[in-house]
């Protein structure tokens, strides 16, 4: 999602909430989608409430639904919770004070809350934007979670097409990172990747050995700048 | 789904948050590790993606779930915002499952 930048405090605060929202009700597909994927309603909370980064949790949830083993599901998730670290790199800078508030602030370190802070341009946005949004995001994902859940042991995915939920919300989340031709060619590769190898090898592993495409960030680029900051990004936490 | 799961799984990427932000801190990483953790997303959303519309289990099938996530995929691409794009691939692929 493209992130105008606000000079208000308010219109921050404004953008902020409204993206809040729309991976609030996201937060009700993963949870139907963790319970019919053989989760217990307080596993889809304990996971929205703790890990809290989407496309993680997303993952581990669809490779235990397709049989997969933990460990498969670990590893994949795992991969793409690393990049928050990358982002967490990023928002040290303005993200300062007492190490419980680090430590709290660490939490709230996602795709959505990483991109509105850096849309800013002076640090004092920077922070209303990380907190108010990760905040934001926080409370609906978890609540979305919780509804999600309670509603999907009521009903059949696949006769609403809940199925394909989750594929549209990654697309949804990837986009933005396709839009440079490094971004293109590694989801391309990954996606090959993966094709190839659904119908040889255990569930989970076509996943991780998709991660192999992330080589494609080796050679030097000319004059693109392959920052993962620069994406505004339009999923998930 | 096991407990198991769902606490590593916390640990981790609690883990992953943490190190960034509080360990790490301002340091900077090499260029090319910092270039190659920027496509993590871009090469591992799209394996899902695939991995979600056109198999089941080990077996590569294409059915209802393709046309909705192709309808997704031109909304997305559009920049619709996410619930269209979700909206668009339940309601596609309920409908072409219907009508098969």
């Amino acid at each position: 999602m493209p992130v105008r930048t606000p000079g208000h405090d308010r219109d921050v605060v404004n953008a902020s909430l409204l993206l809040g929202v729309a991976v609030g009700v996201f937060g009700l597909t993963f949870g139907v989608g963790a319970v019919s994927a053989g989760a217990s309603v307080a596993q889809a909370c304990a996971m929205s409430l703790l890990v809290f980064t989407g496309a993680s949790q997303l993952s581990a949830v669809s490779v235990i639904a397709a049989g997969g083993s933990v460990a498969s599901a670990l590893g994949g998730a795992m991969i793409l919770a690393a990049r928050n670290g990358v982002y967490g790199l990023a928002m040290a800078p303005i993200l300062t004070g007492s190490l419980p508030r680090r430590l709290l602030a660490a939490q709230l370190v996602i795709d959505e809350s990483t991109a509105m802070a850096t849309a800013q341009r002076d640090p004092d946005h920077q922070r209303t934007a990380f907190w108010v949004t990760g905040g934001t995001i926080f409370v609906l994902w978890n609540l979305g979670t919780l509804l999600g859940a309670l509603a999907g042991t009521a009903i059949d995915p696949e006769t609403y097409g809940l199925d394909a939920a989750f594929p549209a919300a990654y697309l949804a989340m990837v986009v933005p990172h396709l839009r440079h031709r490094t971004g293109l060619l590694a989801g391309l590769t990954g996606a090959a990747i993966c094709l190839v190898l659904v119908p040889f090898t255990p569930v989970g592993v076509p996943i991780l050995c998709a991660s192999a495409a992330i080589l494609l960030g080796i050679p030097q680029p000319r004059a693109e700048a392959d920052s993962p900051l620069q994406e505004g990004t339009a999923g998930v936490p | 789904m096991t407990w198991t799961l769902v606490l590593v799984l916390a640990a981790g990427a609690y883990a992953c948050k943490v190190t960034g932000l509080v360990l790490i801190g301002s340091r900077r990483l090499p260029p090319v590790v910092t270039r190659c953790l920027a496509l993590v997303p871009a090469a591992l959303i799209s394996a899902l993606i695939v991995k979600d519309t056109f198999s089941t289990g080990t077996e590569l099938v294409l059915d209802a779930r393709a046309a909705g996530v192709a309808a997704a995929g031109i909304a997305a691409w559009r920049r619709a915002p996410l619930i269209v794009v979700i909206l668009v691939a339940v309601v596609v692929t309920a409908l072409v499952r219907r009508a098969a």
